[in-house]
């Protein structure tokens, strides 16, 4: 078996957590395509890893995952924040950016 | 300590099982072709879940899915890191968002964006497309792998470059964490605007605003059903809505009054039936 | 028969060349300045607290500068005559690349002449502003005023380089318009400030660009260099620093057509108007003149242009003169009309400015002194200004009637008067030359000193003789429109007023003919003008001379006749219409209004119509534009974060596209 296999998948998990951002409403179930999203590249970066014979893949894609763990802790506390204030997880009634 | 020393040797031992250097055996092939389909379908559940409970068990599938392809891909480090700080922490976090935020929160899929959809959909398919046109067009050299950089076991390679190369990457995602950590603290805390409302306050409010000072009415108990989806009756005959626990009420596991008093009517009429006598 | 007058050049030319370096007492020159600077200084910093004393701290400043100008000229007297040209640096003023500025004195027989005359003349006016001044709550601001007049005045005759006059050029533009409009709560004194401020700005004007062409020409500004170096420049490059220079000296000097501030100037206290007319300020272009004549020496062309001048204004103030009823204005258009010989005499060449200087040393003396009479005169009938009001004063201002008979009678040029020896000079200097010219300006020459007699002579009898046209109170008919006037109770001045008018009634008698005991003053200022040989008028000395003292005698037979004789009449009369001109000054403030003004306002308008249209049209229809444009594309801001996420997987779409497609 050819390591562009478990590229082509991560490509296809990426493309899909793109599309629930695009598509999704509920502010958490955006998140989580994010989420898909960056585990998407973190299987890149450990196949590439390995298909160069270089641990540093593997560190970035541990970095990557910190990362995301401040990030998650970050966004969900928006959303809660969110939430209480307005009574929605929809990112849709949430457009203070125009006007 | 046994037990750490004996899971890190079994699971090196799994990652040698699957994987011959560069090249890929058999085994992870075959653990590939079953996993692979699968977190697609579980990742396409994301997009089309009704209920983002649904949603969430099933990115926590692909999370799995995923620890399992690292360590079948040399890096039973990440694997052990993805499981417990992934699907552990992190989504664990999303599930408890989502109880906090209420489960009755599921969004309909009707879109309010003009043309949102379509873009969705259209660019979606596009980037999938694209993306894996360009990895399937791309010419990679050939495979490496890890036996070599893993010569000292995963974690011990792994740990030289973080603590080596990027040890200055190490401490700023360190102070990152602390200060997501307070950021969130921060952004969580409610800032009392208002005077505290205390038991004397809320029981006045109650008086001012003449709602029902005595406790609301128990749902009807009949007892051939498990009653508290059935509301009582008022004495005129009709049925009480706010004896029905509004929980049920939302999920919509309400049952109208005439539903249970047909089932009720039929063993009525079979009265003299001994098995129901008895 | 002389020669042209282009021939006496190199005479001229070797002056200013030979100067040596200050020392001794001469090094002490900056304090001719620093002394009424620092006066100036200290009144105005000091405040309301100086106020009791301020005065006299005013007149110590000047007095103390004359002591030192005094000495100087004691000094350069001790010096031999080629030595009497001595520079004082004082620092480097402007060290920018090309151009070297430094700052420094030149203390010449031509700017000594000027300290004496300037902080004799200063200070007696300055003793007489105290009693003049007296009742008046911003005479310490007065003083500080006048102080800075005399400090300004110093630095610009004194200067070595044409920046530095330059400076004190822009000192006594500023203070005369601080003085004008001292009194600045009436209107009409602002209006007059700011009047005599703007026609200087425009004399101004040519002397900043007759400092650019000198840059431009020499590389440098200061005396030695521009003056020294005239030889190597082109006529017409002369010409036109000439023309430049002759404007500035227009608008400082008064001269035509730059004159008509200098009569609405009297709106200042009367010893400002004597300070301005007799010591310092209109005297400036005639310094300028005769500093610069080794460049009109070289520019034949801007010389006449200099005498034309001096010429038109001469008989110009003289008619003025002649209609006027406002004493200050009558003497005002007399100043225009001597300083327009003094200019005609500075345009002659060498053989003028020496006379130049001498007439203007004289006028100094005697037109000080006429002034400060008007002022005692009207000190003692009220502030009244109107000549037609006064009559037969001499009985009740013993002391001002004899020292402004003395004023008058060297004025108009009665032997042994100051006035005779200086102007019959230069009427005599008028009639050297060849062709049409000494035929033309001796003669106009002539006829402004019979012009002079009568006007002076008009304003001293109506003043002083005839019958009284004022209410005294008790002895005038009731009814008559003299009854309607405010009493007058007309009265010497104090002690402290007629001092100074003594002092200066000795100069305009005796100065004149000391000056001229074998050629003194001539021989005093010939190191800066230069050596000039006796030359032949066209006519004979005696017959000029003859013809002068023939037409001033009939002028004042005339005045005489008119008005100390019959009765002048208390209102005013409506006279010829070449009368009626004269009053409105020849309508010279119509035709500035005419050809400038008005076109002014035009050009302003037009420009503001331009402004507005064009200018703002295209400014704003740009921002139009951008705000029409970003109200389309802003309906691509949806405000909704999936939009703008959308937005983000259609670009990453197209760049993977691009990448895709350059690869394949």
């Amino acid at each position: 078996m050819s390591l562009t296999n478990y590229l082509v998948l991560a490509s296809l998990l990426f493309a899909i957590g793109a599309s629930t951002v695009l598509l999704r409403r509920n502010a958490i179930v955006v998140f989580m395509g994010v989420e898909l999203m960056l585990n998407a590249t973190n299987l890149l970066l450990v196949t590439f890893a390995r298909m160069h014979g270089d641990l540093s893949g593997q560190v970035i894609a541990f970095f990557v995952m910190v990362v995301a763990a401040a990030e998650v802790v970050i966004g969900l506390a928006i959303i809660v924040q969110i939430f209480r204030t307005r009574r929605s997880a929809s990112v849709d009634d949430v457009n203070l950016l125009k006007s | 300590m046994t037990f750490t020393s004996t899971a890190a040797t079994t699971l090196a031992g799994v990652a040698t099982a699957l994987t011959d250097g560069g090249k890929t055996s058999s085994g992870e092939a075959a653990l590939f072709w079953v996993l692979a389909p699968l977190m697609v379908l579980a990742a396409l559940g994301l997009v089309f879940a009704r209920k983002a409970v649904y949603a969430a068990m099933s990115v926590v599938f692909v999370m799995i899915s995923i620890a399992f392809l690292y360590i079948a891909q040399d890096a039973p480090f990440l694997g052990v890191v993805q499981v417990v700080v992934y699907t552990g922490a992190i989504m664990m976090l999303f599930l408890f968002v989502l109880m906090l935020v209420g489960v009755d929160s599921s969004d309909s899929l009707a879109e309010t964006l003009k043309g949102q959809r379509w873009i969705g959909i259209i660019f979606g398919l596009g980037l999938a497309g694209l993306l894996v046109t360009v990895v399937v067009s791309s010419t990679f050299p050939v495979a490496v792998g890890l036996d070599e950089a893993n010569g000292d076991s995963n974690p011990v390679g792994v740990a030289r470059l973080i603590f080596g190369d990027y040890i200055f990457a190490f401490e700023v995602v360190g102070v990152l964490l602390v200060t997501a950590a307070l950021g969130a603290l921060v952004l969580t805390h409610r800032q009392r605007l208002t005077r505290h409302i205390g038991q004397k306050e809320r029981s006045d409010a109650r008086l001012a605003s003449g709602h029902t000072l005595t406790p609301l009415p128990a749902p009807g108990v009949f007892s051939r059903s498990n009653a508290m989806d059935v509301p009582a009756l008022d004495p005129t005959g009709a049925p009480l809505e706010d004896s029905v626990s509004r929980v049920l009420r939302i999920r919509g596991q309400e049952r109208e009054f005439g539903v249970v008093a047909a089932e009720i009517e039929a063993p009525t009429r079979t009265a003299s039936d001994p098995e129901v006598q008895r | 028969m002389t020669s042209s007058i282009a021939t006496h050049l190199p005479a001229a030319v070797a002056f200013s060349t030979a100067s040596v370096p200050a020392e001794g007492l001469l090094s002490l020159a900056w304090l001719l300045v620093a002394l009424p600077l620092a006066g100036a200084a200290t009144l105005l910093l000091v405040g309301r607290r100086a106020d009791a004393w301020g005065h006299w701290l005013g007149v110590l400043a000047s007095a103390a500068s004359f002591l030192v100008g005094f000495a100087m000229f004691i000094a350069l007297l001790g010096r031999p005559a080629d030595d009497r040209i001595v520079n004082l640096h004082l620092f480097d003023w402007i060290p920018a690349g090309n151009l070297n500025v430094e700052a420094g004195l030149q203390i010449d027989p031509l700017s000594l002449t000027f300290v004496l005359l300037v902080t004799f003349v200063g200070t007696l006016i300055h003793i007489y502003s105290v009693a003049y001044m007296e009742h008046d709550v911003d005479r310490r601001r007065f003083f500080a005023y006048l102080n800075l007049f005399v400090a300004a005045m110093l630095v610009l005759v004194l200067a070595d380089s044409y920046l530095l006059l330059f400076v004190g050029w822009e000192g006594v533009g500023l203070v005369s318009y601080l003085l004008i409009g001292f009194w600045f709560q009436s209107t009409a004194n602002a209006v007059a400030a700011k009047k005599a401020f703007i026609a200087n700005r425009i004399g101004d004007l040519g002397l900043l660009i007759a400092l650019m062409l000198m840059f431009a020409t020499y590389g440098a500004v200061d005396f030695t260099t521009v003056l020294g170096g005239v030889d190597g420049v082109s006529q017409g490059t002369l010409t036109a620093i000439g023309l430049m220079l002759l404007l500035a000296a227009c608008g400082k000097s008064a001269q035509f057509p730059l004159q008509s501030w200098l009569g609405d100037a009297m709106a200042g206290p009367t010893p400002v108007s004597a300070l301005i007319h007799a010591a310092t300020m209109v005297t400036a272009g005639v310094y300028l003149i005769v500093r610069s004549g080794p460049i009109f020496d070289g520019a034949p062309d801007a010389q006449l242009v200099v005498v034309i001048v001096g010429a038109i204004t001469l008989i110009f103030g003289a008619i003025i003169g002649c209609a006027k009823d406002d004493i200050k204005k009558a003497l005002a258009a007399s100043t225009m009309s001597q300083i327009g010989y003094m200019i005609l005499a500075a345009g002659l060449g060498p053989i003028g400015y020496a006379l130049a200087i001498f007439h203007l040393v004289t006028h100094g003396f005697f037109k000080a002194g006429l002034f400060l009479g008007a002022g005692s005169v009207m000190h003692g009938m009220g502030d009244q200004v109107n000549m037609r009001q006064f009559g037969a004063l001499r009985t009740y201002m013993k002391a001002t009637y004899i020292t402004f008979a003395f004023g008058w009678l060297a004025i108009l040029g009665v032997p042994p008067f100051s006035g005779f020896w200086s102007k019959d000079k230069i009427i005599e200097a008028a009639f050297v030359g060849e062709g049409w010219r000494p035929w033309v300006f001796g003669t106009v020459a002539l006829l402004g000193a019979g012009l002079t007699a009568f006007y002076m002579s008009r304003v001293f009898f109506m003043t002083f003789f005839g019958a009284k046209r004022w209410n005294d109170g008790h002895k005038t008919r009731p009814g008559t429109a003299l009854s309607k006037q405010p009493v007058q109770h007309p009265h010497e001045s104090p002690r402290l007023m007629v001092w100074p008018m003594i002092v200066l009634a000795i100069g305009s008698a005796a100065l004149g003919g000391l000056l001229s005991i074998g050629n003194v003053f001539q021989t005093w200022l010939e190191p800066v003008t230069g050596h000039v040989e006796e030359h032949e008028p066209v006519l004979a000395v005696w017959l000029i001379m003859t013809l002068t003292l023939a037409l001033v005698a009939a002028g004042l037979w005339l005045a005489y006749v008119q008005y100390a004789k019959a009765p002048v009449p208390v209102v005013v009369p409506v006279g010829s219409v070449l009368t009626r001109a004269a009053r409105k000054d020849l309508y010279q403030d119509d035709v500035n209004d005419a050809l400038l003004v008005e076109p002014g306002k035009y050009l302003t308008r037009s420009l503001v119509y331009g402004d507005r249209q064009v200018v703002d049209g295209a400014v704003g229809g740009l921002g139009h534009i951008m705000v029409r444009l970003g109200e389309v594309v802003r309906r691509s801001q949806t405000g909704y974060v999936r939009s703008y996420a959308a937005m983000m997987t259609v670009g990453l779409v197209a760049l993977v596209a691009v990448v895709l497609a350059t690869r394949i």
